[in-house]
């Protein structure tokens, strides 16, 4: 699989996918500036984590307008994977390739633990795992609360493009595992061809045990052998 | 001319920052505060017509300055 890392002022998150994308599918990504205007080919494009152009504005907003981007959105067209981690998801949600905003922690703090996660969509991004499984991956945001109108959520779930949820360890949706006031606890989202998705827990943290936990291996893995 | 531009949360969206100021103000003894709601203000400095003005503005808050999943905004132009 030949995956394209787009990197922004103030991404921070863009060696730590490089590596996992070269662990998990053996061939190293390229690694795209934000001032680019040409994406070069490939089957999946990843917009990082991070604080890209220091979260001015809103969180992805100034990013979503990168030169970069006009390219981005016509890889998407063309059906081309685009994964979008944390900022990377902001950024999908501002530049208009998924749906809603992701706004202020309702905490109101920085959130940075292991969270449990249910698997509910359908996607190639969730090839590794079986609808309902729990996996585990860390979350690091301050704006990480997804909203959108009511009509929007109501799309969303009736269409199972709510990929991943926050959950306590007995699989329920509850207040208490939900660590920042998403409405229905939505961690990850789909476009209408599951092709583009956005998610701010951070799979590429746990890619094997010494950094804590694999589900990040299984998630890259399988979604190489899914795009390949 | 100058423009000011004010960008706030929707009504329906929790703004947990203005809650916290809310909270924060009526710890202060100004009981009588019933709500705060935070938002962005912008003095925008340009050239053209007030009407032109009025129209690229808009197309500004549209395109950048606010997110309309989620944020309103109004535009004014106050007389120089």
């Amino acid at each position: 699989m030949r995956t394209v890392v787009v990197v922004f002022p103030g991404s921070n998150c863009d060696r730590d996918v490089a590596v996992a994308l070269a662990r998990c599918t053996g061939r190293a990504p390229g690694l795209v500036w934000h001032g680019a205007t040409n994406l070069p080919a490939c089957d999946l494009v990843v917009l990082p984590g991070g604080f890209s152009y220091g979260d001015y504005l809103r969180a992805g907003a100034i990013a979503a307008h990168s030169p970069i981007m006009r390219s981005v959105h016509e890889a998407a067209e063309r059906g081309t994977a685009v994964l979008g981690i944390c900022n990377g998801f902001q950024i999908l949600t501002e530049t208009g390739l998924l749906p809603g905003a992701l706004v202020r922690n309702a905490g109101l703090r920085f959130v940075c633990r292991p969270v449990d996660l249910r698997v509910d969509g359908h996607t190639p991004f969730l090839a590794a795992f079986t609808p309902g499984e729990r996996v585990r991956f860390p979350v690091a945001h301050m704006e990480g609360n997804y909203q959108a109108d009511r009509e929007t959520v109501a799309r969303l779930e009736g269409d199972g493009r709510v990929a991943l949820r926050y959950v306590d360890e007995a699989g329920r949706a509850t207040e208490a595992a939900n660590p920042n006031g998403s409405a229905a606890g939505i961690a990850a989202i789909t476009n209408t061809s599951r092709r583009i998705f956005g998610l701010m827990p951070h799979p590429e943290r746990v890619i094997g045990a010494e950094l804590g936990g694999s589900d990040g291996y299984r998630f890259f893995t399988a979604l190489a052998d899914a795009l390949a | 001319m100058k423009a000011i531009v004010h960008v706030v949360l929707k009504k329906d969206v929790l703004d947990p920052q203005g809650k916290a100021v809310e909270s924060a103000l009526r710890t202060l003894g100004f009981g009588e505060v019933s709500e705060v709601r935070q938002g962005k203000f912008f003095e925008i400095t340009l050239d053209g017509s007030r009407d032109d003005a009025r129209a690229r503005l808009a197309s500004m808050c549209e395109e950048l300055l606010a997110n309309p999943v989620i944020e309103d905004y109004r535009v004014s132009i106050p007389d120089a």
